[in-house]
């Protein structure tokens, strides 16, 4: 845990992508979940990034056009 | 039946070909995510279908290479981005230098101070950008970063897969992650001010 800052809305912020990305230890889990709970502040932040993620994920799909599709299963091996 | 020897027996030809039939089907349900990278790793459809196309041909020759109970979907990434790189894209000044937003908040903030009421809802602000903002936000990353945004936030792969997949250390993974999205919710942000006026 060394590393982060002593501002907890600080510490809170360097914590967030690390947190949604679920790679914090259990114990820096706990704290960082401990402060969203209390801090409007952190939450509203915390809400938004989580938002932000879907809202990135969606816009980059593209579904892939059908016609590739039949192109990718022509190139298997015959048998 | 025939008496071939052990290695070339019927018996052995078809436990061959089963494996294979295996591996190009298994291959192909994960062809919707790969194509979905692939579209945001190029600059057209045409592109991105070409690259499609040749990471399968590739990945079809090579299936014995690929080890049975390792990470099929890791496996074609790494022939995905690596066929990327080989197209030859364009050469990019080191992105390490470009400057940051102090605070990863950068755009919340931004967007909330642009709020006539401020505190908004948080989902009604992220409404306010746009998804061909971010489509064309994403293109602009330097190369490096966005195979890495890419590959996590996209294709959902570990920290640890990305680097296997690319070739880099665990570490880079991160800091090209931490700056990527930085630069992503930057452009957005200019974007997004641009367009609210």
């Amino acid at each position: 845990m060394s590393g982060y800052a002593f501002d907890p809305c600080e510490k809170c912020e360097q914590m967030m992508q690390p947190y949604l990305d679920r790679v914090l230890s259990e114990e820096e889990r706990v704290e960082a979940e401990h402060h969203l709970d209390t801090c409007e502040y952190c939450r509203r932040r915390y809400r938004f990034e989580a938002e932000f993620r879907r809202f990135v994920r969606l816009a980059a799909a593209e579904p892939m056009p059908p016609e590739l599709k039949a192109k990718l299963r022509a190139l298997r091996t015959p048998l | 039946m025939s008496e071939n020897s052990p290695e070339s027996s019927p018996r052995q030809l078809a436990t061959d070909a089963r494996d294979r039939v295996r591996f190009e089907e298994e291959a192909l349900e994960l062809s919707d995510q790969v194509y979905s990278v692939a579209r945001r790793l190029t600059g057209s459809r045409e592109e991105a279908e070409d690259l499609v196309q040749e990471t399968y041909a590739r990945a079809f020759r090579a299936w014995r290479s690929f080890e049975p109970g390792t990470n099929l979907r890791a496996w074609l990434f790494r022939i995905l981005t690596n066929l990327n790189i080989d197209r030859g894209r364009k050469i990019q000044r080191s992105p390490d230098t470009q400057p940051l937003e102090e605070t990863d908040y950068f755009l919340y903030n931004k967007l909330e101070e642009a709020t006539p009421d401020g505190t908004p809802d948080e989902r009604r602000v992220v409404e306010r950008l746009s998804q061909n903002d971010a489509v064309s936000a994403l293109a602009e990353l330097p190369h490096d970063f966005r195979d890495v945004v890419l590959l996590v936030d996209l294709a959902d792969f570990t920290y640890s897969d990305a680097a296997q997949i690319l070739d880099i250390p665990i570490g880079t993974v991160m800091s090209r992650l931490h700056r990527g999205r930085r630069i992503l919710k930057g452009t957005l942000a200019e974007s997004a001010a641009e367009e609210g006026g």
